[in-house]
Parts: C-alpha cells; sequence; structure tokens
C-alpha cells in the first residue's frame, strides 16, 4: 500500500506531466486562460487518463503480451483510446446530460493527447501491476490538473498586465511564465 | 503545375509556415527533447520521415476513405508509420532509441502529422503531398535544432556532445531542464514576431486549432466554451 502511495505522489509531483514531462501542452496553454476551464479540462483528464489505463493494461497483459505481438502496442493503444473516449462521450451525453455539460466539451480535446497516451505506455515500460498503474495515471491526471489550476492564476495576472512588449505579448510570455512556474516543481527533483 | 509552385510547397514549410515556429504545432517533443542537438535531430528526422510516408500514403487514399471515418484512419496510418520507424531506430540506432525513449511513440499523437495530413494531405496529390511532407519535417528538424543548439551550448557548454573552449567553464545548467525549453521556445517565438513585425500568421488563439482533435470536434469545443 505504502508503494501505491508513492507512485501516486511521485507522479503528482515529481514526474509531474506538465511541468516536468513537458507533455500535454497544447491544452495547458490553450485551456488554460480561465480558471473554470483549467479546472474542467483537468479534471477531465484524470478520468480520461485513468479509463485509459484501465483498459490499455489488460489488453497488453492478456491479448498482446501471451500473442507476442508487443510491437502493436502504440497502434493498439491509440485506438483503443480514440474509441472509448469517443465511447464515454456518447453514453455521457445520453445518460448524464449535466456531467456531458460540464466535463463532455473538453473529452474530445483530450482523445489524441500526448501525455494520455504516455500514461498508458509508461504504466507498461515501468512495469507496474495493475494496481500500481491505477495509481500512477491517477497521480499523473491530479498531476496535469494541479499544473493547470496553478498556471490559470499566474495566467490570469498576466494577461491584465500592460507593460509586456509587444513581441512577447500572447504566447512567447505565457511560455516564459510557464518556465518560471516549472522552476518551482523543480524542488522536487533535487536529491 | 509549374516547377515554381513545387518548390513553394516545399519552401514554405522551411520558414513562412514553420510548423513550431508560425503555426505553433508539435510543441510537447520541441519543448521536451530540445536540451540537445542530437536528440533534437534525431527526433526531428524520425517525425520528417513518419510525416512524408504519412503524407503520401493518404494522399493517395485520400478518394477512398469514407469522410466520416477520415481521422480514425489517419491516425491508423500514421500508428503503422511509426512502429515502423521505432522498430527501424530501436534495430539500427539503439543509443538513439534509448535517449528519445517514449517520445517516437508519441510521434503519432504529434499535432503537425494529423494536422498536415487533414489540411494538405487529404486535399493534394502524392507529389505535393511528399513535399509538404519534407518540407514541414525538416522545418521541424530545424526549429528543434536551433533551440537545441541555444540550449545546449548556453546550458552544457557543449555542442554535439563535444566541449566548446569558453562554454564549458561558464554555462547555466537550468536551461538543460524544462524550465529551459519553455524559456527558449518562448524568446523564439518572441523573436519571430518581432522580425515579422506580427506578419507571420501567428494563431492568436490557438487552443483549438493546436490541437489535433481540433478535427474531431470541428472547433465545437470551442464556441460552447466562449458561450459558457
Amino acid at each position: 500500500m505504502r508503494d501505491f502511495f508513492m507512485i501516486i505522489f511521485a507522479a503528482v509531483f515529481v514526474n509531474n506531466y506538465v511541468l516536468s514531462k513537458t507533455l500535454g501542452i497544447c491544452p495547458f496553454l490553450g485551456v488554460s486562460k480561465k480558471f473554470n476551464q483549467a479546472a474542467g479540462m483537468g479534471i477531465a483528464v484524470v478520468f480520461v487518463m485513468v479509463l485509459a489505463t484501465a483498459v490499455t493494461w489488460p489488453i497488453q497483459t492478456y491479448v498482446l503480451a501471451p500473442l507476442e505481438i508487443e510491437y502493436l502496442q502504440t497502434i493498439a493503444f491509440i485506438l483503443v483510446i480514440a474509441a472509448l473516449v469517443q465511447f464515454v462521450e456518447i453514453v455521457m451525453k445520453r445518460h448524464l446530460p449535466s456531467l456531458h455539460g460540464s466535463l463532455g466539451v473538453y473529452l474530445p480535446l483530450i482523445t489524441t493527447n500526448c501525455a494520455v497516451l504516455d500514461s498508458a505506455l509508461s504504466n507498461i515500460s515501468e512495469g507496474y501491476s495493475f494496481l500500481h498503474s491505477i495509481g500512477n495515471a491517477f497521480g499523473g491526471g491530479v498531476g496535469f490538473l494541479l499544473a493547470m489550476v496553478l498556471f490559470a492564476g499566474v495566467r490570469s495576472k498576466i494577461d491584465q498586465n500592460e507593460n509586456i512588449p509587444a513581441s512577447f505579448k500572447g504566447l512567447p510570455i505565457t511560455l516564459v511564465a510557464a518556465a518560471i512556474v516549472s522552476l518551482s516543481f523543480m524542488a522536487f527533483m533535487l536529491k | 503545375m509549374t516547377q515554381n509552385s513545387k518548390m513553394s510547397i516545399f519552401l514554405k514549410g522551411l520558414i513562412k509556415e514553420n510548423p513550431v515556429l508560425v503555426l505553433m504545432l508539435g510543441t510537447c517533443p520541441t519543448i521536451a527533447k530540445s536540451n540537445n542537438v542530437f536528440n533534437a535531430l534525431g527526433l526531428g528526422l524520425c517525425t520528417a520521415i513518419v510525416l512524408i510516408l504519412s503524407n503520401m500514403a493518404i494522399s493517395a487514399m485520400r478518394k477512398i476513405i469514407p469522410d466520416k471515418v477520415r481521422i480514425p484512419c489517419y491516425i491508423l496510418l500514421i500508428a503503422g508509420f511509426v512502429t515502423l520507424i521505432q522498430m527501424l531506430v530501436h534495430a539500427y540506432f539503439d543509443e538513439m532509441y534509448e535517449r528519445l525513449g517514449s517520445f517516437i511513440a508519441l510521434i503519432v499523437v504529434n499535432c503537425i502529422i494529423l494536422g498536415r495530413a487533414e489540411m494538405f494531405a487529404s486535399k493534394n496529390n502524392i507529389v505535393d503531398s511528399m513535399l509538404d511532407g519534407a518540407g514541414m519535417g525538416l522545418g521541424f528538424t530545424g526549429a528543434l535544432l536551433c533551440i537545441a543548439t541555444i540550449r545546449e551550448v548556453l546550458g552544457a557548454g557543449q555542442f554535439f556532445g563535444y566541449d566548446l573552449p569558453f562554454f564549458s567553464t561558464y554555462h547555466f545548467p537550468l536551461l538543460q531542464k524544462t524550465f529551459g525549453g519553455f524559456l527558449v521556445f518562448g524568446i523564439m517565438i518572441a523573436i519571430v514576431t518581432k522580425l515579422t513585425a506580427g506578419k507571420a500568421p501567428l494563431k492568436k488563439d490557438f487552443a483549438c486549432q493546436g490541437c489535433p482533435s481540433a478535427h474531431l470536434c470541428h472547433g465545437e469545443c470551442k464556441e460552447e466554451k466562449e458561450v459558457k
């Protein structure tokens, strides 16, 4: 059980997807303008990451590995994740309209998010058990959520600032701010 | 088509519509793997090869693939080529395979590839698509190399793994970390904006266009979000 919490902690802080592995940058920069959107996107990523791992881990262990077709991993995972997210979105739209209203719009955006695919692939390459994989995926998603929410706060300050040089306006200053925010997560990497 | 326009298809990817610095596609691998020139060159060339092959295949099949299921078809084709490259790199360039890690597999979800498939290859013939793929792929490699050179020289005092006389004593190791990736990339974009005086077709709101799934939701996500 201690391992489980260690894995979650490591995934949230030490190997934070956005600020230390730099995956999932598109939604991180694109949807972090408002706090609500950032939080919604983050929760959707937690959901999809856990779901993707819950499906891809059994596929790898019980289908690809026994048949010795591990080289099909990339193709199998991306198709399964894409199909799964579309499926969940359709079911959610039909049966849980209120949840779809708040999370549904973000779901298609993250079908092919690199952080989701990387979490599914890294669980296999790290050799985690099913429970540990779920923990890693959950932690990775929470880390993404944390980074989104923190950065949405920083960004609201930047967007109000009038003193930014013209050529830095918009994306460049956002990236520089992201660089400084990523420094705060470096404290966890020092040994 | 004349020789001239063929050339312009190839050249526009290099500078005018550079995928990284102007179209803002493929930001994740750019930031993550631009810490040294070796990684940048390896990842850039792998991506370029996948891009050329997938553009050609998608262009060849553009009349067969039904419009409604085109995105899953494209992803499947791209994933096939990525697996091919992954196996070749593992077999012949083992050191590069170790250093790039999961980023070779992650070429599948690189926005540049799906973006070019949707924007160019699905509408143009095979030769044009190949030239577009080559231009975009080399543009991506070039931009990665620029960022990687700055980060490796100033951050590690080396170039392609060889120590440089002055910089090996005075360097700034933080540039090798994630911090440097964000910082140098941000400054590069600022320089491009300055040089082009804001004329480059910078995507101001690249939330939707920049993401590979933008085509799945047809920008609906953006409109709905704005309504909220």
